[in-house]
């Protein structure tokens, strides 16, 4: 199976580690990886900016760059569903591009069928399950199950884990003080669990929670689901 | 005690009212407490309703028919309440609202109204044209009564004392009823208010209410509330004025069947409304012998107009969007600066004033997590209008400097080449602020990142350099 790799813009530039585990984890489970060169950004932030006209040109370049494969596979949990919610209808079968298009724990779960992949990481990790994974995309107990097969992990349970981070784009810019307080509750509650990393499937909230805790001197480390199970 | 609460707090947009709000840990803490005591009261009562995506799909359906249909709906509402003995009054604003109901007063002679907790009545400011006329308007919903009391303004659209602490309540209690040794406790409180209330509802000749639906099929009006409080002004004084919002029509009787287990469980956490209030026009010898309907558009017509817009009417005031909100959770609700506050607010308040003023500051508060419409009961898409109402704001103002930054980002992103181009310009740009790695301090409208947050800078080796280096030793 041929799998191109949508490496999210954020990821490409702030975060080339969650990219490079998403293709060494794919690769060792046997899946050809492509990265289309010309992919840029779905679109999503300026969507949510408020710049439709912006996000319809990015999500009919995307249609273009991403033409041709069996699946497309993104390290974010965003990502993924605006591409399924938006991007899709300007293909000329939205269907075949919304089906086509994978989380990174979809693709593995559902297209791939496996839940141990095979990995060993020694250390506690709380998972956090982000807003888009949870609510748009309703990835359920996926990114968990795969969690709980790797081996050395200790899984904690997160407190008020559905509640959002407070990043929501450009939200955590514009009302950075109200994001500023939903961070300080999220971050109080990983912080509450002991555990040695905090994990999500979504590497934009992840550059959130991380930055938040590198700010405040932390020592849990935020990691994308795809570093942790590549390692 | 917070001064945003006040009526008299400056108006500001969103962002700025919101830092003020976060200052008051008190009050943070009371609507902490009060939305996490309803929101698990909800949950509870909807897990156990066995069909609740079935109800909750009806319930859609027949909002969403209503709201396309009001048109026809409207005018078989004015029919059916003229053949039961009522009279309609047509309203385009609030300004035409307010000068129907002060007249209507104004004719009847009484100087004194009680009125049943209203959300239309506050957006329209109808307190205050009362006033103005030399009217008293007496609130008998306690949490309304309290606020009134106090001078403030509503902070959550089912309990608008949502803000207020029940030591605060009886303090204020206190002082407003010259009962100095009233105790702190809920039952000693009740009692002393309903005392209060209970002589008002003796003497008075006026009532004015609110809607919760209107039953075009019949002419039947429907108020729903918890405290007996609208059963007595709904039945004791001679006059009814009911103020409605045109969106609250629905067509048939039995389309009640279906809201009424949808609103109690999604707004109080009830498996059933303890007072529902149902009239059709008047009866001779039973209630008020004089019954006017107001119909208020107010903006409602205009919210019509847009496709992408207008489910925001299938609203029916539950709150439950209001209670799992991350943010309102954080700021309360006077940071909205509308009586409706939380996600609906924030959809629903842009649309009704045009994207103008403070409203304009609205859709952007959320970061889009879609809690609010996982429990709407009436399925209302909330995030994706209020992306939808950001495209309006954006088109409706002269682009600032976030604005031609996101074109400037727009057009790095238009193809591969331009895109790489933008990352090493980036990297180089950024490279007398980062220190081992972080971005630590943000310039211009990025500011607000690095007050809590540090990022990584652009990587020394982006993922696609890291791919292309692999390719050519592969």
């Amino acid at each position: 199976m041929r799998v191109a790799l949508l490496v999210t813009c954020l990821a490409d530039t702030l975060q080339p580690s969650v990219g490079r585990a998403t293709v060494g984890l794919l690769e060792r489970l046997g899946v050809e990886v492509a990265f289309p060169r010309a992919q840029t950004c779905c679109g999503q932030l300026h969507l949510n900016a408020g710049y439709p006209d912006v996000a319809s040109t990015l999500a009919q370049r995307f249609v273009g760059v991403f033409a041709g494969f069996d699946a497309v596979v993104a390290p974010s949990g965003s990502c993924a569903a605006h591409v399924r919610t938006h991007v899709a209808a300007h293909a000329d079968d939205p269907a075949a591009v919304a089906t086509r298009t994978f989380e990174l724990s979809e693709l593995l779960v559902d297209k791939l069928g496996v839940t141990d992949v095979g990995s060993r990481f020694e250390g506690s990790v709380t998972y956090h399950p982000t807003c888009h994974s949870l609510r748009s995309l309703r990835l359920g107990d996926r990114p968990e199950s795969l969690l709980r097969a790797v081996t050395g992990v200790e899984l904690r349970p997160l407190a008020d884990a559905t509640e959002c981070c407070g990043f929501g784009g450009m939200f955590a810019v514009r009302n950075a003080d109200v994001s500023t307080a939903m961070l300080t509750d999220k971050l109080r509650h990983i912080e509450e669990t002991g555990a040695g990393a905090v994990c999500a499937c979504d590497a934009s909230c992840l550059l959130h929670i991380g930055g938040g805790l590198e700010r405040r001197g932390s020592p849990v480390r935020a990691l994308h689901l795809a570093e942790v199970l590549a390692s | 005690m917070s001064a945003a609460a006040s009526r008299n707090a400056p108006r500001l947009p969103f962002e700025r009212a919101a830092r003020i709000a976060l200052q008051d840990e008190a009050t943070r803490e009371t609507v902490r407490r009060a939305t996490a005591t309803i929101r698990a009261r909800r949950a509870a009562v909807v897990e156990e309703t066995p069909d609740w995506a079935a109800l909750r799909a009806a319930g859609e359906a027949i909002r969403e028919r209503s709201v396309l249909r009001l048109d026809a709906l409207l005018l078989r509402l004015e029919d059916a309440v003229t053949a039961a003995g009522g009279e309609v009054h047509w309203a385009r604003d609030a300004a035409e609202a307010n000068e129907v109901v002060v007249g209507l007063i104004m004719r009847s002679g009484a100087r004194e109204v009680v009125k049943v907790k209203s959300l239309t009545t506050d957006e329209l400011g109808l307190n205050d044209a009362l006033a103005k006329a030399g009217v008293e308007a007496i609130e008998t919903d306690l949490a309304e009564r309290i606020i009134q009391l106090a001078d403030e303004r509503p902070s959550h659209p089912l309990v608008p004392s949502l803000h207020r602490g029940r030591p605060e309540i009886a303090e204020l209690l206190r002082e407003a009823l010259g009962e100095p040794g009233l105790a702190d406790d809920p039952e000693s409180l009740l009692a002393a208010a309903r005392q209060h209330l209970r002589a008002a509802f003796l003497r008075a000749r006026v009532a004015v209410s609110g809607a919760n639906f209107a039953v075009a099929e019949t002419g039947t009006v429907a108020v729903v509330e918890s405290e007996g409080n609208g059963r007595m002004c709904t039945t004791l004084p001679e006059t009814l004025v009911t103020v409605m919002g045109v969106e609250k029509v629905v067509e048939e009787w039995r389309d009640l069947g279906v809201l009424m287990q949808l609103l109690p469980r999604s707004a109080t956490g009830e498996r059933m409304n303890p007072y529902t209030s149902l009239w059709t026009g008047v009866s001779p010898g039973d209630g008020p012998s004089s019954f006017h309907l107001v119909l208020v558009d107010a903006g409602r017509t205009r919210v019509l107009g847009d496709p992408d817009g207008r489910q925001a009417l299938r609203c029916i005031r539950c709150s439950a969007c209001v209670n799992v909100c991350p943010v309102y959770r954080q700021t309360g609700g006077h940071a909205y600066d509308t009586v409706y506050a939380g996600p609906i607010g924030a959809i629903l308040q842009p649309q009704l004033s045009g994207e103008q003023g403070t409203s304009a500051s609205l859709p952007y508060a959320s970061t889009l997590c879609g809690a609010c419409a996982d429990v709407c009961p009436v399925g209302i898409d909330i995030p994706r209008i209020l992306v939808h109402e950001r495209a309006k704001v954006v088109r409706r103002s002269r682009p600032g400097l976030d604005g031609r930054a996101l074109r400037a980002l727009a057009r790095a992103f238009s193809n591969g080449e331009r895109y790489e181009r933008a990352q090493r310009t980036a990297r180089a740009l950024q490279r007398p602020l980062v220190r081992s790695g972080r971005l630590r301090w943000f310039p211009g409208p990025l500011a607000g990142w690095g007050r809590s947050r540090t990022l990584p800078g652009v990587a020394p080796q982006t993922f696609r350099e890291w791919w292309e280096e692999r390719e050519r030793g592969a």
